[in-house]
Order: C-alpha cells, then sequence, then structure tokens
C-alpha cells in the first residue's frame, strides 16, 4: 500500500489499483455521511478529484494517486457511509483504476514513510 | 443616545482597562489622512418623535393598496393576515434570533421550519423542500443552475407565459453560471408552443401556472415533453394560493417548484422582503440549494431538529457550492407558517376559492364593459383584460381618482400596451368591483 | 386587626445540598419548557382535527363553482392541519421559549454584528403608507417610498464615500454578487472578462462561493503571521488574468487591514478593480469610508450595522456601493431623478448587469434602516464604531491573559482567540462554546476564519453595556479555569440546561428526514 500528501491510500494489484483515504484523513474528517463516487469508465490523470467525502462539517476531494480508468466503485459506502470511518484502508475503499502505468504507484510514500510524515504534521 | 448603553465615564474606564489613552489609539492601523472628524452631508442623532414624523411625512406621500378600490397583482397578491401572525413574528424570540446554527438553543426556529418545509411540499406536492429562498425569482434562478447542475446540460428555455422579471432575473443570474437562457417572447398561449423549443441541450424548461396572464395550465403534457428529451420541468408560481385550489406542480410532473409565498405571510411591502419558496423531487435532493431542516435526536435520545446537508452550502463548500446563498427569509417565513397553521387545508381551500369567487365577479363585470375584452379562458384569481387603446394612461388617470385597477403589461414588457392584468383577492368587496368596472368605462367613453 | 386568623407562615428549610438535578417531572416536561409536538402530530388520526381552521372567512356563494376550471382542479388532498387562534398562539409562543435571542443576552457572534433591534423600526415598517404599497402601483402613487429608497441610498453613499449604491440585492451573498457580475460587466465592455477573483485564506465562504457563480476561478492569496493580506503574495498573483481581488477591511480575523490603500493601488494597477466585502463595516461606519481606500465596490448587510433583524436567518439586505467606473453596470431597477421628482427606471436602457429578482429591493428593510440612520445621525454612527471597537478591545483585554490572541495589538470590532490555549485539558473549541450555553450566551462564532486553528471570534457590539460585557468575559474566565482544573465532562456533554442536548447531526445528514410524512384525512 502507498499514500499521498493528500491521504488517499492506493494498492496495486497487477494493473488494477484500489483507492480509498487513510485511516488518519477518516478520522480528521469526523462521520461520513456522504460518499459522491466516479462513474465508471471515468479517466483520470494523477491529482484530479476522484471522490468526495462529506462529513457533517466538511466536503473533501479524494484525489486520485495516479492516472487510470474507473473500473469499479464501492456502492456499499453509498449505503453505509460510515465503512469508510470503520474501515477506511479495506473494505471503506472507493474506487477501482485500470492504470497506464503501474510503476508510477512507486514514487509514492509507503506506509512507514507516511507514517513519519504524519509525525511530522 | 438610546441605542448605545456605554456611559463616558465607562468608555474612559475601559480604556484604562485596554491601556489605551483614548480611542484613536485602537484606530492606529487605519491610515491617518483616512479618518474621519465627522460628515458634513449628514443630519445629527434624532429622537423617536422626529424620526417618526419623516416617515411618516415620507407614507403620506403614498397611496396605500386598502385605501381604495385595488386590483394589482402580477406576481404580488394582496391577502389579509391574520392579526395574531405579526403579533407573534415580533415576539423577541424569533425576531431577534440568529440562524439556527446552534441547534440546542434554536428549536423554536428548527421546529417552525420543519412544518413550514413540510407545508410546501403539500402545497406543491413535491418530495423535498429548502427553509425558503429571497424570493419566487430567484428559487426559479436557483432551479435553473440545479437542473443544469444535475443534467449536465447548459440550455434553459422559458416560456413565454413567464413573469417578464422572473425571465430577466434568471436570465442575470444564469447567464453567469455559464447557462444559454432562451426565453420565448412573451404571448398569450405560450405554452403550447414550449415543448417545441426543447431539445437533447435543455437542461430545463421553465413554465409559469397561473402565467402572467393569470391563466391556469395544466402543465403535463410540457413535464412529458421535457422527460422524454432527457430535461427538468420547473414550475413557477407568483401566487401560492393557487396551489391550494389548483392541481399541484408535484401531480402534473414537476422536477422542481419555484414559488413566491409573500402573498400569504405578510404585506404588500412594495416588493420585498418576499419569500422564495423551493421544492424538488427526492431523487435531487443533494443538488438543493440553501438551508434545509432535518430530524434528528439529541445526546438524551429526545426528538430535535437541525440544519443538515450543510457541505453543501457556501460556509463549508466555498467556491464548490451549490450556491452562495447565506441567508434565507426567515422571518417571512415563520410569518407563513403561521399563517398556513391558522388557515389548515380547510381554511386554505376555502380562501382560494374565495379568492376564485372573486375574479370570477370581476370577469364578468369587467366583460360587461364595452370595448373590453377578457383575454383569460381560466384563471385563478387574475385576469387579463384588453382595453381599446393603451392601458397605462387609463390606469395613472383612475389612480388619480384613487383607484388602482391593475398592472398595465406595458409596465413589465414592451407589445402588449392595450392589455391590463388584475387581480382580485378576498380583500376586494363588489363595490370595489363595480367601481373598477364604471370607472373603466367612464375612462374608456 | 385585619390579619387575624390568618396564621404565621414559615419558609420550607431548603437543603442546598440536595440533588435538584436529578429531579424529573411527571409528564416529561420541564416547568416552563414543555415538548411542542409538531402540528401534524397534534392533529393525529383525527380527521375534524385536520380539518380545522382559524381564520373565519366570508361565505361566497359563487366559491363552490369551480367549474371553468374543469380538469386543472386539485385532487391531492393538501396534507395540512389548522389550529384555533387560541391553540395556534400557544404552538408558536412555546416554540419561541426554545430559541435564544439578542434581546436575551449578548451574543458574541464575530462577523455578525448581532446589535440590538429598535422596536422604533418596526413601528416604521409597519406604517400602511410604507407596508400596504404594490410594488407596481403607478409610480406617481409611491413617490414616498422611492423618496425613501433614494435616502437609504445617499445615506450608504455618504457613508461610504462612493458615488452609487445599487439597491436591489437581498442579502450580502446577493450583494456579493451583484458587484462581482457589474465587475465581469465592466472588464466585458472592454472586451476581456478576465477568469480569476483573487481571495485570502481568511475569507467568509461566500466569496469564493460568489466567484464561482459568477463565472471566475478563485485563487487564494496567504496571510502574513500578523493576521493580514500577505502584499507580496498578492503582488505575486496579480496578472492581467485577475479580474478582481475580493477583501474584507477590517478582516476576518478583527484586524484592520493596514495596507489597504497599498492593495488597492496594486489592484487596480494590475486593472483589476477591488471589492470590499462590508461585513464588519461596524467598525468603520462614520468613521472611515470604504471610497478612500480605493474600494470600487462594496455590499453592506442591512441586518449587521443598520440593526435590521436577524429574524432567525433572515430576512436580509445587501445594497452595494459602486465606485463611478462600475455605476454604469448597476442592476435595475436605478432611481432615477428627473424634473418631476423620483422614478424607478426598469427599462432596459443602458449598460445595467440587469435584474437581480422580481422587484425593487427589501423595501421593509430599507424602513428599518432609514429609521436607524435617522435616530443616530452621523454622529451616532460614529459613536456606534468607536463603541464597538472599544467593546471588542475590552473583551480582549479581560480576556487575553488566560485564552490566547493568535494575533498582537488592538483589534477592531472582533477579537479572535485559537485554541492553543485549551491544548491538554481534552476540551475543544466546539466543546468550549456549547458551555457557553449553560452560562446563558450563544456560542461566539467558531473555526472561523479558518487561518486560525480552533478559532473563536467574539464581536460584542456597541448595543451592550459595560456591565454585560462584564459578565459574559466572568463567565468564559470562569469556564476557562473549570476547563483547565480538568472539569471535561462540564465541555464534553455540554449544553447540560438548554432545551435539547447536543443533536446528532451525523445521523440527520446520514439519514435526512426533511419533512413530516402525512396521511391526510
Amino acid at each position: 500500500m502507498h499514500f499521498t500528501k493528500d491521504h488517499e491510500w492506493v494498492e496495486l494489484n497487477g494493473d488494477i489499483a484500489t483507492v480509498g483515504i487513510s485511516a488518519y484523513a477518516a478520522e480528521q474528517l469526523g462521520d461520513v455521511v456522504f460518499v459522491e463516487l466516479p462513474a465508471v469508465g471515468k479517466t483520470l490523470a494523477a491529482g484530479e478529484s476522484l471522490a468526495v467525502v462529506e462529513s457533517v462539517k466538511a466536503a473533501s476531494d479524494v484525489y486520485s494517486p495516479i492516472a487510470g480508468t474507473v473500473t469499479e466503485v464501492n456502492t456499499v459506502t453509498v449505503e453505509e457511509p460510515d465503512q469508510i470511518n470503520a474501515r477506511p484502508e479495506t473494505t471503506g475503499w472507493l474506487a477501482k483504476l485500470k492504470v497506464a502505468d503501474p510503476a508510477a504507484v512507486e514514487a509514492l510514500m509507503d506506509r512507514d514513510a507516511y507514517e513519519a510524515f504524519l509525525g511530522k504534521l | 443616545m438610546r441605542y448605545l448603553p456605554l456611559t463616558d465615564q465607562d468608555r474612559a474606564q475601559m480604556l484604562g482597562v485596554i491601556g489605551a489613552a483614548d480611542i484613536d489609539a485602537l484606530f492606529c492601523d487605519a491610515p491617518r489622512e483616512a479618518l474621519l472628524d465627522g460628515l458634513v452631508d449628514l443630519p445629527r442623532h434624532a429622537g423617536e418623535l422626529e424620526v417618526r414624523r419623516a416617515l411618516e411625512s415620507l407614507a403620506a406621500r403614498n397611496r396605500p393598496a386598502g385605501a381604495g378600490p385595488f386590483f394589482c397583482g402580477a406576481g404580488a397578491y394582496r391577502h389579509h393576515i391574520p392579526s395574531s401572525v405579526d403579533h407573534l413574528i415580533q415576539r423577541s424570540e424569533f425576531l431577534t434570533s440568529y440562524t439556527p446554527y446552534q441547534p440546542e438553543i434554536s428549536q423554536g426556529t428548527l421546529q417552525a421550519l420543519y412544518e413550514f418545509q413540510t407545508q410546501v411540499c403539500g402545497l406543491t406536492g413535491m418530495d423535498v423542500a429548502n427553509a425558503s429562498l429571497y424570493d419566487g425569482s430567484n428559487a426559479a434562478a436557483e432551479g435553473v443552475m440545479m437542473a443544469a447542475r444535475i443534467t449536465g446540460r447548459h440550455k434553459a428555455v422559458l416560456s413565454g407565459g413567464l413573469h417578464p422579471h422572473y425571465a430577466q432575473t434568471i436570465q442575470t443570474l444564469a447567464k453567469a453560471a455559464g447557462i444559454e437562457v432562451f426565453a420565448q417572447p412573451l404571448a398569450f398561449d405560450a405554452e403550447g408552443a414550449v415543448a417545441d423549443a426543447i431539445d437533447g441541450e435543455t437542461a430545463c424548461v421553465v413554465v409559469q401556472t397561473p402565467n402572467i396572464f393569470g391563466t391556469a395550465t395544466d402543465i403535463t403534457a410540457i413535464a412529458e415533453a421535457a422527460h422524454a428529451a432527457g430535461a427538468l420541468l420547473i414550475c413557477v408560481t407568483t401566487e401560492v394560493l393557487s396551489l391550494a385550489l389548483l392541481k399541484s406542480p408535484g401531480e402534473m410532473g414537476a422536477d422542481i417548484v419555484a414559488a413566491e409565498g409573500a402573498s400569504l405571510a405578510g404585506p404588500l411591502n412594495f416588493g420585498g422582503p418576499y419569500l422564495g419558496l423551493f421544492a424538488a423531487n427526492q431523487t435531487f435532493l443533494r443538488q438543493m440549494p440553501g438551508r434545509l431542516c432535518g430530524q434528528t435526536v439529541d445526546a438524551d435520545g429526545k426528538r430535535g431538529f437541525v440544519l443538515t446537508l450543510s457541505t453543501r452550502e457556501q460556509h463549508i463548500r466555498r467556491e464548490k457550492a451549490t450556491s452562495n446563498v447565506c441567508t434565507n427569509s426567515g422571518l417571512v417565513a415563520l410569518a407563513f407558517t403561521m399563517h398556513l397553521t391558522l388557515l389548515g387545508q380547510t381554511g386554505l381551500h376555502d380562501l382560494a376559492a374565495l379568492n376564485h369567487a372573486k375574479a370570477r365577479r370581476l370577469a364578468r363585470a369587467m366583460a360587461a364593459v364595452r370595448g373590453v375584452e377578457v383575454l383569460t379562458p381560466r384563471f385563478f384569481n387574475e385576469i387579463a383584460v384588453r382595453l381599446p387603446r393603451p392601458a397605462a394612461p387609463v390606469v395613472e388617470a383612475l389612480a388619480q381618482d384613487g383607484i388602482l385597477a391593475g398592472v398595465p403589461v406595458s409596465r413589465l414588457a414592451p407589445g402588449f400596451d392595450g392589455v391590463l392584468l388584475m387581480a382580485a383577492t378576498e380583500t376586494s368587496t363588489e363595490a370595489d368591483i363595480e367601481t373598477v368596472a364604471q370607472a373603466i368605462a367612464g375612462a374608456l367613453s | 386587626m385585619s390579619a387575624v386568623g390568618v396564621g404565621r407562615q414559615t419558609q420550607p428549610e431548603i437543603d442546598p445540598t440536595a440533588d435538584r438535578l436529578g429531579f424529573q417531572s411527571l409528564m416529561g416536561g420541564h416547568g416552563l419548557q414543555q415538548n411542542e409536538p409538531l402540528i401534524f402530530e397534534l392533529a393525529g388520526d383525527d380527521p375534524a382535527l385536520w380539518a380545522k381552521t382559524g381564520v373565519d372567512l366570508p361565505v361566497d356563494p359563487e366559491a363552490e363553482d369551480v367549474s371553468d376550471l374543469t380538469g386543472l382542479v386539485r385532487t391531492a388532498p393538501l396534507g395540512l392541519p389548522g389550529l384555533s387562534e387560541p391553540e395556534a398562539v400557544r404552538h408558536y409562543v412555546r416554540l419561541s421559549q426554545k430559541n435564544h435571542a439578542i434581546d436575551l443576552a449578548l451574543y458574541p457572534l464575530g462577523s455578525c454584528t448581532m446589535k440590538h433591534n429598535p422596536r422604533l423600526n418596526e413601528a416604521m415598517a409597519r406604517l400602511p403608507g410604507l407596508s400596504d404599497i404594490h410594488p407596481l402601483q403607478p409610480q406617481s402613487t409611491v413617490q414616498g417610498s422611492i423618496a425613501l429608497m433614494h435616502e437609504v441610498g445617499r445615506w450608504l453613499s455618504v457613508l461610504t464615500g462612493m458615488p452609487a449604491v445599487a439597491l436591489p440585492p437581498r442579502a450580502g451573498a446577493h450583494g456579493e454578487l451583484c458587484g462581482l457580475l457589474a465587475i465581469r460587466a465592466a472588464h466585458e465592455a472592454r472586451g476581456n472578462a478576465r477568469k480569476v477573483v483573487l481571495v485570502p485564506t481568511s475569507a467568509h465562504g461566500t466569496n469564493p462561493a460568489t466567484a464561482a457563480l459568477a463565472g471566475y476561478g478563485v485563487v487564494e492569496v496567504a496571510q502574513t503571521v500578523d493576521g493580514r493580506v500577505d502584499i507580496k503574495d498578492l503582488a505575486s498573483k496579480l496578472d492581467p488574468e485577475v479580474a478582481a481581488v475580493m477583501v474584507t477591511n477590517p478582516n476576518t480575523c478583527g484586524l484592520f487591514e493596514r495596507e489597504a490603500i497599498e492593495i488597492a493601488r496594486l489592484t487596480h494597477t494590475a486593472g483589476a478593480y477591488f471589492y470590499g466585502d462590508g461585513a464588519n463595516f461596524n467598525a468603520i461606519v462614520g468613521r472611515i469610508r470604504p471610497g478612500d481606500l480605493g474600494v470600487d465596490a462594496m455590499h453592506i448587510n442591512l441586518h449587521k450595522t443598520f440593526s435590521t433583524p436577524h429574524g432567525g436567518g433572515g430576512p436580509g439586505a445587501g445594497p452595494v456601493a459602486l465606485s463611478a467606473a462600475l455605476a454604469p453596470y448597476a442592476p435595475k431597477p436605478w432611481i432615477v431623478a428627473d424634473g418631476d421628482g423620483l422614478r424607478l427606471e426598469e427599462s432596459d436602457a443602458g449598460d445595467s448587469l440587469g435584474r437581480m429578482a422580481a422587484f425593487h429591493g427589501q423595501m421593509g428593510m430599507f424602513t428599518r434602516a432609514y429609521a436607524y440612520m435617522l435616530s443616530h445621525g452621523a454622529d451616532g454612527l460614529a459613536q456606534v464604531a468607536q463603541d464597538a471597537v472599544l467593546n471588542a478591545n475590552y473583551v480582549k483585554a479581560r480576556l487575553k491573559g488566560v485564552l490566547s490572541a493568535p494575533f498582537d495589538g488592538p483589534c477592531m470590532h472582533e477579537a479572535l482567540f485559537d485554541d492553543s490555549w485549551l491544548e491538554g485539558t481534552g476540551v475543544s473549541t466546539l466543546d468550549f462554546a456549547k458551555a457557553l450555553i449553560d452560562e446563558g450566551f450563544h456560542p461566539m462564532t467558531m473555526y472561523f476564519p479558518l487561518v486560525v486553528h480552533g478559532a473563536m471570534l467574539i464581536e460584542p457590539t456597541e448595543t451592550e453595556s459595560r456591565a454585560e460585557l462584564d459578565r459574559f468575559c466572568d463567565a468564559v474566565l470562569a469556564l476557562a479555569q473549570a476547563a483547565k482544573a480538568g472539569d471535561r465532562a462540564r465541555f464534553t456533554q455540554a449544553p447540560h440546561l438548554a432545551p435539547l442536548r447536543r443533536l446528532d447531526e451525523t445521523q440527520a445528514a446520514r439519514k435526512p428526514q426533511l419533512r413530516w410524512m402525512t396521511v391526510a384525512r
């Protein structure tokens, strides 16, 4: 699993990347009340807004850590937004993308680097 | 000065506590040259007597609607509001309270808003209503922008029966949002022509019923045409009372309803503050502008109400907000809900039926005037009549005689100089109707 | 003796240690604070209650006949119960008792200017000669109203030092939109609308929201460590794509932008316009004119500086003062003086940006504001600004030893604190503010401006006496002491004494229930 400075995580399986928000982000956001997921088939550049996660007090854009095309979205989070708070880095995933350049993931932080980054915030 | 509690002694002592030599020390960051010594062009302070005299002398230069026969409508309608309403909205806790962002100490406002939203849904036949917008015209404009967001399209078609001021407001506000507005020319039977203007680029069609000429229309067919093209139907009504007698926009297939509620909330007030009612289909909930009041529970499990889904709004979403709206029409919405509570569905229906009856009497009286043609086949409480000569001078002449005969269409748009809009409500007496008909007959002879 | 036989009355012994908070009434209410059902619940299942009405209408036999409306008559029930007048009055009076209000106590809401709402204003707004007036009556019959509007415009023009005032905007945010649309129109007249508006990071949310509505992108300008706009950052971002700079002065941190004139100069040199957010006008009214500081457009919130009531959320009014360059684009209608008097110019003539609402403006609010202006006069308004600034500085002086202020030096009409002083207490800004409710005060503005962590923004206004200021400060200091002493539950469980406890906003947002689901009878 790799992380961005904006607190998204991405996990690669072949050329399919699963994306979500980190536990830290979920905690900062508070109770998630609503999720706006992208349409399947949407193509995104790295850093482009992939989804919007809303809590009572904030609405946060989730930026795609990597360029790709959306193949699947986690509709469970629409029915049960609290999944994102409960299990943000597993069943609370947001979308899967087919990525053109899987190697781009290597440029992101691994878990240790992310933890260190959080420590400095 | 009666609104300033501090005494000079307080001021001196407080400066001491602050550690400032004088008040100007606290204005130290302002450029010296910008600090004024005094304003020469404005008078000094005044007591209540003098202020009252000044305002009363201004009021004396107006002719109040109630001073004689009165038939003006065209988007603002005169109704009798029960005395307890104005009395209740002046209670300190309603008048001087803030937006209910702290729900624990705002349940009065919030519960009233919840009841208000429910009443607006009942009237409009829609699933969800917000806590009000500035007025009907801004509600219509917000509806257009909402339809653009929902459909991803950028074209809006406005029926030629829409109040010209509403069309202009939509044009101003929607244009800035990048929406192309096609306002069909003002016309009788405009509703027949709307469907032809809808295409695959249309985000929404805006239709008013009763329309600017007072004609009540079944918009079901227009709704179907819009939906077939993937567009939304926005139904506008400028006289909320009509909803109590006529088929609701919801029943006829509207997706969004924008209405003017002021006629049931308070006096005419020369055009403001008014009350934008806004309602929509449940599916579009998260695209709705304005405040929303919702039910929940408190820490003790007691039922309560809060402003909710605020993440759509400006204070959170900022440049991605559904709208930039901050205030609603709070106290006017409160007056509206109080009046509706006093009326109940029985009273609402009876009041609407009474208005319609008055308009029928007016229509008959006007039809009997030689040279006058009543143009509106089916109406609620307003009719359009065609005079054999320009209506505006006739209206002006009658005004000099203490009769406010209606609104000439020429006040709103060119091309219909002989047409006069006349509204009758429960405040119009048979004597008034007779007087105005005779006066018009006299002016035409 | 007349009192013979009455008997001696003894006071019952009151035990000061007895647990009074545990006392429960039998029916679930709380003394004067009873639970008041929804009108739909009051009607319940009884068709007779749904049919009730509290209005007596004249009977007209013609009302039965709707044959001319065949096919258009409503068949679906309205679903709206009615109440007799006594029941309705009770319903709303009981509801009102659950509200806090300015008439009860100081409201420390920064940026809101919660000043006293004079009752003379209410009486004047209700004069039939001003209220029973239709917007489209012949203009010859409404010269009094037009004159009043003109006077309000004139006062605002003199107070802002700007030549024109657009009266139509219905609220502050509406006024912001008006200002930006006028700016857009001015740019378009020269062939290039430009693309971007610069907004400080401390700006109120309506600023970027309005810029977006006006079709502009938003670029943020940084703040310096002393809480003002970073001039260097501003200068670096002022390129030919910038249409306007939006600045609030005093800013949202309650501080006067010392370099206001330089900000205006840089903005104008870049060919952009300076939009002033007038939300904080109360600090400078009658003392400083925004026009003298280079402002091109500024909305004035009549419900802030000019005392019109907040009414539980509205209505507001947001007339916009405009420079000579922007005046031609003002929205319709304009008030024009011609030989005979004043009239409303409603036609398409001229370069107006168009119409922003169906009718002329928030006349009811103009009447109230005008009564206020006449009451205070120029001398009184200058005193308003001085007392507002004095009161805020007094609060800051009393609190700053205990609460942490992010910026040193005097403030203007509002005092800003952050939450660093709460570190280690386990009490957040939110918790602290909710505990204020138990002490009888509405919470201060929290978490705004966003540039300060856990912000608490306090604006007492000039209509507070020293006694009330002290009462407020005493409560804040007592709470601060309690927080530092580890009395966490007082805060995290607050409010304890309000009509309702803290509400579950998560549930409200996850499962929105926005209306009573009724089966009408």
